[in-house]
């Protein structure tokens, strides 16, 4: 098992770069890559569990995974979690700007994370943004 | 005794037929062997990357009609 380490940073809230993100995070976890993800910016009301809306697409890819088997995001990201052991994180700033306390975002969170422990924290490894 | 099951991930894009080998593994007991069915052919290679990497023993891979056979038993 490879002991390397991947900090994932996600700033966008479009259906490919979710997908891109949730799909590295769990490949990597489950193979033994330590993960941690960040959520900010447009990435987090996706992650409230108010949330009733879908990302959209961003070009014709996004449009051509409708209704084709596709793991979904959230999925992906909760078998990180559950079968890998990544740290998915929501960032505090987005939290306060969007006025979201942690019980108002999805259990499979992990706590609020601020830009310079994540930065801190993704120093010794590689650092992905979406 | 070792079992032997079989995951039916076909019509499932990837990472899903490896998702859902690994929800089985861990469920399984060592010398448990599992089968995965896969239509989607970047699995196919990804799967065994997978099996090497992890430590677990791939026991056979084989394409039939389109369908990927990957046979993996759980070693640790």
């Amino acid at each position: 098992m490879s002991s390397s380490k991947l900090s994932i940073l996600v700033v966008s809230g479009t259906l490919e770069r979710l997908q891109m993100a949730a799909m590295v995070a769990s490949v990597g976890a489950v193979s033994g890559t330590e993960i941690t993800v960040l959520l900010s910016m447009n990435s987090l009301p996706f992650f409230l569990r108010s949330s009733t809306s879908d990302p959209l697409p961003e070009g014709s890819f996004g449009k051509m995974m409708a209704g084709k088997k596709v793991p979904p995001f959230r999925q992906l990201l909760q078998h990180a979690v559950e079968l890998g052991d990544a740290k998915i994180h929501p960032c505090s700033m987005a939290m306060d700007l969007l006025g979201v306390k942690p019980e108002e975002l999805d259990p499979m969170l992990a706590r609020p994370l601020g830009l310079t422990r994540f930065l801190t924290d993704s120093a010794a490894g590689q650092l992905l943004t979406f | 005794m070792a079992e032997k099951q079989v995951i039916d991930a076909r019509g499932t894009y990837c990472p899903g037929p490896l998702m859902e080998l690994i929800a089985a593994v861990k469920l399984a007991t060592v010398g448990d062997e599992i089968e995965v069915l896969s239509t989607d052919e970047g699995s196919a290679s990804d799967i065994p990357e997978w099996i090497r990497k992890v430590g677990h023993q791939l026991v056979s891979t084989a394409s039939e009609s389109g369908v990927w056979h990957v046979v993996v038993r759980k070693a640790k």
